[in-house]
Order: structure tokens, then C-alpha cells, then sequence
């Protein structure tokens, strides 16, 4: 079964490496992958396109939790949801009503033209994964040169996972120092 | 980001660390005005030993080369750290989780780039798998030589990224003494772990204030000490009410510091006890409530006892293949309660049906006064009661034990690895520091050898290593110069690390080895002729070296016994002897290790014989 997980994670040098190798070891695959600042720059989110089995999840779930720097980490799958694929693709369109035909089969998708140059145009959707792939079907006559896509996903409000916009800093008095015996 | 600084020049001259002045103190003189110290720069590498020596270190294992020159230049002025050359970079790091273990402080590594930090890995390894509390210290190439190839460079973080509990690459001086601090906090707190510090070696040249911040920058880390209250209510709800109950303990209790109050739970509810290998020794193991170790080659009477129980209590254990046998057949009618500090340990190979995340110590505390005043049950039923109430239980156990108890072939040609197992245990009361190897040898001693209390028993149980034992009883002893600690190796894995021979003596070390000479890769060998048709395949030891002399090279005292009649006496002298002693024990050479479970077969399929 398809996974989207979402990752908060501070943003630095190789937490993204730490939280990659946990699915690679396990031998699982990221089928997507997507990380940018959050509203705090110290915070990255990630979301991650996996596939696995609920036992398999739980336990990632877990690992992920366990990383030291990472602040959360939720299986959006199991809840309520809202997931967007964006698509950036190139298509072969050299006569007028080439251009015609891929400006109207982009629009039935909501989708649009947004470069063009004097044989091809570059077609840009926002929709549904499901949907995206049927844009690329209908548009693979045509002949698609290169696709560019990737998956963004946001609980549905009101959110019943945890939300963290601000890093709160531990102070001295909550660590607890190694003193000898 | 508030800096809080105070000079140093003046307190590196002074012999006690106690002198540096917590973030706290600084602010309190800060406050008061009375000091306004323009802030003085120390080198990096003189940051890190008195980060070091804030923590509470007293002892660094390691080895030195070029990206870690600068630091033992400081290492060589420093009269407050003893520092100990290993002979390799394994050695270092198996002698630090000897110290580890057998202290309960987190143990120090120093290593330099490249080779010396991939000599380090296999023991960083080991320390990540047994969760044992390190701070690992690798030299970098120069921060503007990173990702060159330059000369002994490697990914350090990189490589150890998946083996460690966390890692850093220090990026300035003026973070490494907040660096070190996080780290001993990481290593220690929580499920303990191993962490890196890969230091670039300009870094350790750089100079900036001694300073640490105000706050520690972990917002993600949350160790988990006190378990939710009405989980343990449930919890003890289950265990009093249950007719087949069973305690499965662990590592974690060790790590925790829980045996008194393990001791108090199984007695106060007459519960039957059972340790990992990991647990050896987080109950005492002579008491009539310990039912000896569970797993592989566990006792009859243990595993068949978690077979048939209808209420496992498991705390600071890890559900480990080696325990359960086939997963499908394990423990089919009971409930099993999970205790554990590691959220993902729990239900990760057997569905806990009540998961307790806390401490194991705080967690049995809070057991033991919810018996004596919460759960009313529990509380009218003292403990006279409870051993009534489960009287068929214990019968039934017995009766197991009876059946199948540990028992070999005696021999007076022969010495047999269980008689030398026995006589280790007579000629010293269970009261010694044991560190195994990885074999037989480490089965028959947690099988014949009583270990009476924690910390005693130090072994290599998740990543079975071989070359840890004698290593890491050299880490024990020099934390305890005065007891008695033995390494109990195989010929085998003896030879890994045999070198650190030259550490224990240059140290004058009491350590005594007995090598347990099969003259065979004696596990190896037994699965060969268990599952392969007695087909040997490279496990021969053709080629070994005369123990004693090796031993008389590196100074030491080498002795033999080949006939069960001089064993003892070869024993009482070799422990009794100062100095580093190896004992070249002959034992009987294919010796299989029973009970066995055979890979694949469930816990009640063991092979008695
Ligand atoms: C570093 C390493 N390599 C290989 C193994 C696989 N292995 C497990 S036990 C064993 C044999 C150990 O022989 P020895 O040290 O003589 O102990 P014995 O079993 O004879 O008591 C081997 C090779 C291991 N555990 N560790
Ligand atoms: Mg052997």
C-alpha cells in the first residue's frame, strides 16, 4: 500500500541522509520526495512517498520518531488528507494545431501552458496524483520529451497531528550531567 | 544566540575540573558584575579536554595519527585524563564499553581520520547494537580538504551514520564544547548509544572562548523516563490476575540501574524469572526465583516456561530472534506486557498487547507502589499469598526442571567447557567481572556461571563480535583495578585481538584470560555438524600459536591445563597471580553446546542432547 508520510525535521546538514537511510536499510523504496523550510527556518518538512504494509509503517513511523532530530513524524495515509501532485512536463508541439489540441486537453485537466518554444510547449498541472497520470496519457501522443513531478500533502482541518511551528529550546537545568561516580 | 564566556587560561593550570564554572554560575557571576573578563581563546583541541573533563571523564582509550596530532599534544600536558593506548582502534572501542558497562558512565573513544575511524567502526557497532553509552572522538581532514579524497580522508559521519545513536561534524571551535556536552547528554539519557564526533583538524587548532550556550538545541529529543500511570495500572491489574506468569528481563534493566527493584517486584509477587543473555545478572542468579537464562541455548525449564505462560512480563528486552525462537510459535496463549525506554522496540517483532514506554527502574517502581498501595488486589495479597496463588505454576516449572536439567557428560580425561565453567564459578563465588568472547564458550558460560549481581556479566549479545571479550574485560579493569575480572575467550576470537595483550601489561593490569581452546571455531563448527552433515568447513585452528609463549612475549604470565586434574590448581594460580595471566585451557574439542533451539523450530522444540 502507498504511504505519504510527513516529516518535521531541523534543518541541517545531514539529518535528510539519517532519515533516507532508515528506508534504505530496510530495503523499502521512496517513490517521491519532497523537503523545504517550514514557517520557522530551523524546521524542514519533508513528505515521503513509500510503500508498505501497516506493520511496516508503525515501525518506520517509530524510527523516524526516534531520530534525535526529528520533531514529528505521521503517517498522513491513515487520516483525512489532502495530497497534490504538481507536473512540469514538456511536450512535442510543433504545428499550431499541435499547439492547439495540447493548450485544450491541458485546460479539460486544469492544467496550462506556461513556456513554449518552436517545436514543443511546457504543460503545468497541480491535481491529484491519479489525475496527473491521466494528463500524461492523453498527452504521450503527442510525444513527452521530459516530466518533472512531485507530491505534496497537509492533513485536512482541523489536524489531529502533532504541530510544531517553533523550535522550544531545552535549557541547562533539564539536561542531565554525567558526573562522576 | 546568547554565549556565556569566561577565561580558562588561569583554570587549565589548576588540577580540578570541578573549577569550571556551569552556564549557570557563569551567569550568576555575570549578574553580579564582579567580573567583567574580556573572553580568552583557547585552541580547539584544549576546548575538547576541558569539555572532556566537565563531563566527569577520567580515562580516554585510543590511538593517535595525524588529524588527532594537536589534541594529544594537549592530551600529553593534561595531567587530569589518563589516557590508554590500545594496540588497535577495535581494541579502544571494545575497552571503552568494558568501562562502560562495568561502570555505568559513558566510555571514550580518540582515533584519528580514515583508517583509524573504520578501525573504530566494528566497535562502534557493537556499542550501538548492546546500547551501551559512548562518546567516539574521530580526527577530520581540514575543514577546506572535506570531499577532496585527501589523504586519510573518509566519510566518518557518513559511515557511522547508521550505527550510531547520533553523529556530528564539528564545523568550528566554538561549538565543540556544546557539541561534546549534547553528546554525553545523547549518550547517556534515553536507550544509551554510541555517538561521533568528527573533528576536523583545523577545527582543533582554531581558537575561541571556552563557552557554552544557554540552551541546549535538541527540541526532538525526548527520553522517555516515566511511563503513563494508568498503563502501569493496567499492567499490574494483568500481572496479579494472571495463573502462569513469567518476568523476561533484559539489558534495559541494567542499563537503568533496576535490580534492586526487579529483585523486590519478583519476590513481593513470587514471579519466575528469566534473563537474556544481556540480562545476565540483573537478578541474582543463584536465587530460587531465577529460572536461568531463555533463548537459543537457553534452560528447559525457562523456555518452556514462556511457552506455556499467560502473562509475560518483558522489560528492557528486545523480543531478539535468538529469544523467541520462530516467531509464530512464541508464547501462543500469552499477554505480554512491554516495558521499555524505546518506543520502537516495542511491538517491533512481537505485537505487545499492553506497551509501557518509560525507564525500567522508575517503571517497576511504580509497579511496586501501586502493589503496596493502589491495586487492591495486589495489596490484601502479600506475598506468602501470591506464591500460594501460583504454587501449581512453580510445581509445574519444577517438574520442567527436573525433566531436562543442565547436565554434561563428565569426564577425567577430558575437561569439559561446563566443568571449567563451574570451577571459574567455585573459585570465585559468582563475584567476578566476566567479559566473553563470541562462541561456545560465551553460551556455557552464561549457562554454568551464577553471576550474582548487574554489571558483571559483560558480553557481546546484538552483534556478537568476535574479539570483544578480551578487550573489553582490559576497559573493566582498568575502571576497577582492584576486582577481579576475567576474560573468558575463545582460541578463536582470542586471536582478533590478542595484540591488546601489550595494552594490558604496558598498563599493568591484573587481567586474567582463560582461553577456552577448543582448537576449533567451536559454534561454527557445531552448526556444521549439526546442519551440514558434519561437512568442516573452514573451522580448523591448524596454525594456532602456543598461548603460554605468546603470553611470555608480551611479558605476561602464560599457563596450561590439558587434563581435568590440573585445572583446578592451574585456575586458583593463574587468579591468584599478579599481573596479566593467560590461561591456555584445553577442553574437550567437539563438545556441543545443549539445550538448542534449531533455527527455524519454536522455543518448546528444543534439542536436549
Ligand atoms: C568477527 C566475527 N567473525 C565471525 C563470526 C562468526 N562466528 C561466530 S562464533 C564463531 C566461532 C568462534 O570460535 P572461538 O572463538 O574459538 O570460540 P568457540 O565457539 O570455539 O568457543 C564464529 C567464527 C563472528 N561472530 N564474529
Ligand atoms: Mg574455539
Amino acid at each position: 500500500m502507498r504511504r505519504t508520510l510527513a516529516i518535521l525535521v531541523e534543518n541541517r546538514t545531514g539529518e535528510l541522509a539519517r532519515i533516507v537511510g532508515l528506508f534504505s536499510a530496510r530495503g523499502y523504496n521512496i517513490e517521491n520526495l519532497s523537503v523545504a523550510e517550514t514557517l520557522d527556518p530551523g524546521i524542514s518538512r519533508v513528505t515521503l512517498v513509500t510503500n508498505g504494509d501497516d506493520a511496516m509503517a508503525e515501525q518506520i513511523i517509530k524510527q523516524l520518531e526516534k531520530q534525535i532530530r526529528v520533531l514529528s513524524a505521521t503517517d498522513l495515509t491513515v487520516i483525512d488528507h489532502i495530497e497534490r501532485e504538481m507536473v512540469l512536463v514538456h511536450v512535442n508541439a510543433e504545428a499550431e494545431n499541435a499547439r492547439l489540441e495540447v493548450t485544450k486537453l491541458a485546460s479539460i485537466f486544469d492544467a496550462k501552458v506556461i513556456d513554449k518554444s518552436e517545436d514543443g510547449v511546457t504543460v503545468e498541472a497541480v491535481a491529484e496524483g491519479h489525475k496527473v497520470d491521466a494528463l500524461l496519457r492523453s498527452l504521450q501522443p503527442f510525444g513527452i520529451r521530459e516530466v518533472a513531478r512531485g507530491r505534496l500533502a497537509i492533513g485536512r482541518l482541523p489536524v489531529s497531528y502533532p504541530q510544531i511551528t517553533q523550535i522550544t529550546e531545552t535549557t541547562e537545568s533539564q539536561l542531565k550531567i554525567v558526573v562522576p561516580v | 544566540m546568547a554565549v556565556l564566556v569566561f577565561g580558562v587560561e588561569n583554570m587549565i593550570s589548576t588540577a580540578i575540573s570541578e573549577l569550571i564554572p556551569t552556564p549557570t554560575e557563569v551567569r550568576e557571576v555575570q549578574r553580579q558584575g564582579q567580573q567583567e573578563e574580556i573572553p580568552q581563546e583557547i585552541s580547539g583541541a584544549q576546548i575538547l579536554l576541558e569539555a572532556l573533563l566537565r563531563e566527569g571523564v577520567d580515562t580516554i582509550f585510543g590511538y593517535p595519527g595525524g588529524a588527532v596530532l594537536h589534541i594529544y599534544n594537549e592530551l600529553a600536558r593534561n595531567q587530569r585524563l589518563r589516557h590508554i593506548l590500545a594496540r588497535h582502534e577495535q581494541g579502544a572501542v571494545h575497552m571503552a564499553e568494558g568501562y562502560a558497562k562495568a561502570t555505568g558512565r559513558v566510555g571514550i573513544v580518540l582515533v584519528t581520520s580514515g583508517p583509524g575511524a573504520t578501525n573504530a567502526v566494528t566497535g562502534i557497532a557493537n556499542a550501538f547494537m548492546d546500547s551501551t553509552p559512548l562518546v567516539i572522538i574521530t580526527g577530520q581532514v581540514p575543514r577546506k580538504m572535506l570531499g577532496s579524497d585527501a589523504f586519510q580522508e573518509i566519510d566518518t559521519v557518513g559511515i557511522t551514520r547508521p550505527c550510531t545513536k547520533y553523529n556530528y561534524l564539528v564545523q568550528n571551535a566554538g561549538e565543540l564544547a556544546d557539541v561534546v556536552r549534547e553528546a554525553f547528554h545523547i549518550a547517556s539519557t534515553g536507550r544509551p548509544g554510541p555517538v561521533v564526533i568528527d573533528i576536523p583538524k583545523d577545527v582543533t587548532a582554531e581558537r575561541a572562548p571556552l563557552c557554552y550556550s544557554e540552551t541546549v538545541n535538541l527540541p526532538g529529543y525526548r527520553p522517555n523516563r516515566r511511563a503513563n500511570q494508568q498503563q502501569v495500572e493496567q499492567a499490574v491489574e494483568k500481572i496479579v490476575n494472571a495463573r502462569r506468569p513469567i518476568l523476561y528481563v533484559g539489558g534495559g534493566v541494567i542499563h537503568a540501574n533496576g535490580s534492586d527493584e526487579l529483585l523486590q517486584l519478583a519476590k513481593r509477587l513470587h514471579l519466575p524469572v528469566t534473563p537474556t543473555l544481556m540480562g545476565l545478572g540483573c537478578f541474582p542468579s543463584g536465587h530460587p526465583l531465577s529460572l536461568g537464562m531463555l533463548g537459543m541455548h537457553g534452560t528447559y525449564w525457562a523456555n518452556m516456561a514462556i511457552s506455556e505462560s499467560d502473562l509475560i512480563l518483558a522489560i528492557g528486552v528486545r523480543f531478539d530472534d535468538r529469544v523467541t525462537g520462530a516467531l509464530e510459535k512464541f508464547a501462543p496463549q500469552a499477554q505480554i506486557i512491554h516495558v521499555d525506554i524505546d518506543p520502537s522496540s516495542v511491538s517491533k517483532n512481537v505485537r505487545a498487547h499492553l506497551p509501557v514506554v518509560g525507564d525500567a527502574k522508575s517503571v517497576m517502581q511504580q509497579m511496586l507502589d501501586l502493589i503496596e498501595c493502589g491495586n487492591p488486589v495486589a495489596t490484601a495479597r502479600g506475598s506468602d499469598k501470591s506464591a500460594k496463588k501460583l504454587a501449581s505454576w512453580w510445581q509445574q516449572i519444577e517438574e520442567w526442571k527436573e525433566f531436562a536439567p543442565l547436565t554434561y557428560e563428565k569426564s577425567d580425561v577430558e575437561i569439559k567447557p561446563q566443568f571449567l565453567c563451574e570451577e571459574l564459578y567455585r573459585l570465585t563465588g559468582g563475584d567476578a567481572i566476566i567479559a566473553t568472547d563470541v562462541g561456545q564458550h560465551q553460551m556455557w558460560l552464561a549457562q554454568y556461571y551464577g553471576f550474582n549481581g548487574p554489571r558483571q556479566s559483560i558480553t557481546s549479545g546484538g552483534l556478537g563480535t568476535m574479539g570483544f571479550g578480551f578487550p573489553a574485560a582490559l576497559g573493566a579493569q582498568l575502571a576497577f583495578p582492584d576486582r577481579q575480572v576475567v576474560a573468558f575467550v575463545g582460541d578463536g576470537g582470542f586471536q582478533m585481538t590478542a595484540q591488546e595483550l601489550a595494552t594490558a601489561v604496558q598498563y599493568r593490569t591484573n587481567t586474567k584470560i582463560i582461553v577456552m581452546n577448543n582448537n576449533y571455531l567451536g559454534m561454527v563448527r557445531q552448526w556444521q555438524e549439526l546442519f551440514y552433515d558434519g561437512n568442516y568447513s573452514a573451522v580448523g585452528m591448524q596454525g594456532t600459536p602456543d598461548f603460554v609463549r605468546l603470553a611470555e612475549a608480551y611479558g605476561a604470565v602464560g599457563l596450561r591445563a590439558t587434563k581435568p586434574r590440573e585445572l583446578s590448581a592451574v585456575l586458583e594460580h593463574g587468579l591468584s597471580t599478579r599481573g596479566v595471566v593467560v590461561m591456555d585451557i584445553v577442553v574437550s574439542a567437539e563438545e556441543n553446546v545443549y539445550p538448542m533451539i534449531p533455527p527455524g523450530a519454536g522455543l518448546k522444540e528444543m534439542v536436549l542432547r
